[in-house]
């Protein structure tokens, strides 16, 4: 038995610190992004013809159904041998994108669902045209009323983000990695690592907190 | 389309569907186990058991399931605990639904009607008895489908292991793809074999949910 | 010289839901400026009515026609999509649950339609809301959220919400039902001035008082079909038909 010694932990944390960053990057430019493309999907699935309707359809039943490293490895192993070349980086947003984009377009056709009959007719009595009606009224209803669960995914997201590690992104797991390999030292760095985690989702739950606020005060 | 290709893996994938299945029963039958343990703490009179029971919820649910695994398999020898990669796989999955799996026993738990306790305690019912005979029937109606959303989240979450080596469905399908440049066909062989398991349990969830729905 | 075609005809509407028929060929016209109470029992169609003019109940057969314009003229579904948003916007339509946008202020439910219908400047949109809001006697929530309005407070900034595009009609569908007794005064008071003001409006209401009080004519729905219609003063008094006096008894009694 190796024992635990943590006082080598500081002088790697630079490099941990910079892992960290890049967890940060990665979580948040996903996150927009799932959002965005998770109401795109759940305006598809809603209002567009059969013909956009039932392939997005189809590839949100697939999503929906596998696991995220699967989708990883789909995205920058296999594209790649049919000469799609997207960087590690960039899989991994997009991976991430995609995979929390259809648990957020779930959310959203629900949201959009449970809207009152009357917010459209009001809209529509108006003079306003169906997508306009959609896109002033429908659609930002739906978003103030899903900040609890979506917020949720992105809690969901930030920890899943570590598993862009295994395709060789740097982010926080794998320049723990990186010193591991160096020191020798697993539980240490994981610990560590798990630690820093563990504070970014504090502070995610109190940035979500706070909007949560901010909407329930204008209602 | 190679479908000749995919008939030729298809018992491989087969074989390492199997052995997803496993660690997912595994995984499910320790989680609801530690989960019964820490809802009750959670649940508990005393403050000391109750704050361990969030403890340990805060700290399976505030970190990444894939560190838990790394901490257990990679980090465990350091404080004696060999485990091999399935063992340690099926463990730290199992440790880490738990915590989903605690809030949703407690949520179930809480959302009885207060009155039916204190109607139970009025009958001259021990508090035991009464949470054993009168609240958790009840509860137990209300917890299959969260539990259920979290046992699909530890099906797909059990893909994980794959990186500690555990020859499972997503490991055999990073495998091929790197062998076989069939990426497609690989990937649609795999997600077949997870949407099975997935769309399955789901269902079965919703028999259970309704089966007991009707009793009500 | 005044324009006598009238502002508002409905020729033979006949609308189904499933196998009940709940217009059965009505007819009927509001001149301009006129103001029509439509009363009559839950289930009589005269709601259906109502927003069968604004288009939002698509007839099954008849014609409505606004100043001149059809209503539900036959059109490919783009040009028709684009024809009716043109037409609603001469309409104003205030619904029984209000139907505000909670996500918007005061201001901003006022405000959007003349913004982003009439590309109004945001400026002049709000001193718009803000003259509209002067009318209702709400100027002062101007930046409240409709969370915060009580059920009268809601309905007066909805009647702005609709004035605020100029409407050339009214149509209330049961304005007063779902609020609090002691709110209906308040809402009953902005519409009397709207008549006060030549507005032309159709309103369907329960409530016979203050349709005797502001309609220049009453019309007595039941079963989908117009019984009788006359001078609020003649309807209410000497009714014709058995129908009405029915009705009406029940609910003076009542």
């Amino acid at each position: 038995m190796q024992g635990l010694d943590f006082s080598i932990v500081p002088e790697y944390l630079p490099l941990i610190g910079k892992g960290l960053w890049w967890t940060v990057v990665i979580s948040v430019v996903s996150a927009l992004f799932s959002i965005v493309a998770g109401m795109g999907f759940a305006l598809i699935v809603l209002y567009a013809s059969p013909l956009v309707r039932y392939p997005v359809r189809l590839f949100m039943w697939l999503f929906m159904g596998t696991p995220l490293l699967l989708q990883l490895f789909l995205i920058y192993f296999g594209l790649v041998q049919i000469g799609i070349d997207i960087p590690a980086l960039w899989s991994g947003i997009i991976g991430l994108s995609l995979h929390f984009a259809v648990y957020n377009a779930d959310i959203f056709r629900a949201g959009i669902a449970s809207l009152d009959k009357g917010q459209t007719e009001a809209a529509r009595s108006l003079g306003f045209g169906a997508w306009q009606t959609r896109f002033y009224i429908v659609v930002p209803q739906a978003l103030r009323n899903t900040v609890p669960a979506v917020g949720n995914m992105m809690i969901a997201l930030l920890k899943e983000s570590s598993i862009v590690s295994m395709i060789g992104i740097a982010e926080l797991v794998h320049s723990a990695q990186l010193v591991i390999s160096e020191t020798y030292r697993p539980f240490e760095f994981y610990l560590t690592a798990a630690a820093l985690y563990y504070v970014l989702n504090l502070i995610l739950e109190a940035v979500l907190r706070g909007i949560e606020r901010k909407v329930e005060l204008s209602r | 389309m190679d479908i000749a290709l995919i008939g030729r893996i298809i018992p491989v994938f087969v074989q390492a569907a199997w052995t997803t299945v496993q660690i997912s029963l595994l995984s499910l039958v320790l989680g609801l186990a530690v989960a019964a343990l820490i809802a009750s703490l959670r649940l508990s009179h005393l403050a000391v058991l109750r704050f361990f029971g969030a403890a340990y919820v805060s700290v399976f649910r505030g970190t990444p399931a894939l560190l838990q695994i790394f901490l257990l398999y990679f980090g465990g020898p350091q404080l004696g605990i060999q485990l091999e990669p399935f063992a340690a796989g099926a463990i730290a999955l199992g440790l880490n639904i738990a915590a989903y799996m605690a809030e949703s026993i407690r949520g179930g738990v809480l959302s009885v009607d207060r009155g039916q306790m204190e109607a139970a305690r009025s009958l001259g019912f021990g508090e035991g008895q009464s949470m054993r005979w009168i609240v958790l029937p009840q509860a137990a109606k209300l917890m299959i489908r969260p539990l259920g959303v979290n046992a699909v989240a530890l099906v797909k979450g059990t893909a994980l292991v794959a990186t500690i080596s555990v020859v499972e469905l997503t490991y055999t399908a990073q495998r091929f793809i790197g062998s076989t440049y069939k990426p497609f066909e690989i990937f649609a062989v795999t997600a077949v074999l997870y949407m099975i398991m997935v769309y399955g349990l789901t269902l079965v969830i919703d028999w259970l949910d309704r089966a007991y729905a009707e009793e009500a | 010289m005044t324009d006598v075609r009238p502002m508002i005809e409905v020729r033979g509407a006949r609308k189904f839901f499933g196998p009940l028929e709940v217009l059965k060929g009505i007819d009927f016209s509001v001149a301009r400026g006129q103001i029509v109470a439509v009363i009559g029992p839950s289930g009589s169609g005269k709601s259906t009515l109502l927003r069968s003019i604004n288009h939002l109940e698509t007839l099954d057969g008849g014609e409505v026609w606004l100043d001149g314009v059809q209503v539900n003229q036959t059109l490919a579904r783009r040009a028709f999509e684009k024809h009716i948003n043109s037409v609603r916007q001469q309409m104003g339509m205030v619904f029984q649950h209000f139907n505000l946008f909670p996500h918007l202020s005061v201001a901003e439910n006022i405000a959007i339609a003349p913004m982003k219908l009439k590309g109004m400047a945001k400026a002049d949109a709000r001193a718009l809301a803000l003259k509209m809001l002067d009318k209702v006697g709400l100027a002062d929530k101007i930046d409240a959220f409709p969370a915060r309005l009580s059920g009268g407070q809601k309905q007066r900034v909805a009647i702005a919400r609709a004035l605020a595009m100029q409407p050339k009609v009214m149509l209330f569908d049961e304005a007063t039902s779902a609020l609090d007794p002691e709110l209906v005064d308040e809402v009953n008071l902005v519409m009397k001035q709207l008549a006060a003001e030549h507005m032309t409006m159709v309103i369907v209401t329960h409530e016979m008082r203050f349709a005797a009080e502001v309609a220049d004519r009453v019309i007595f729905m039941a079963d989908g079909a117009v019984v009788e219609e006359g001078k609020p003063d003649d309807l209410f008094r000497n009714p014709v038909q058995e129908r009405t006096r029915s009705f009406l008894k029940k609910f003076l009694n009542g």
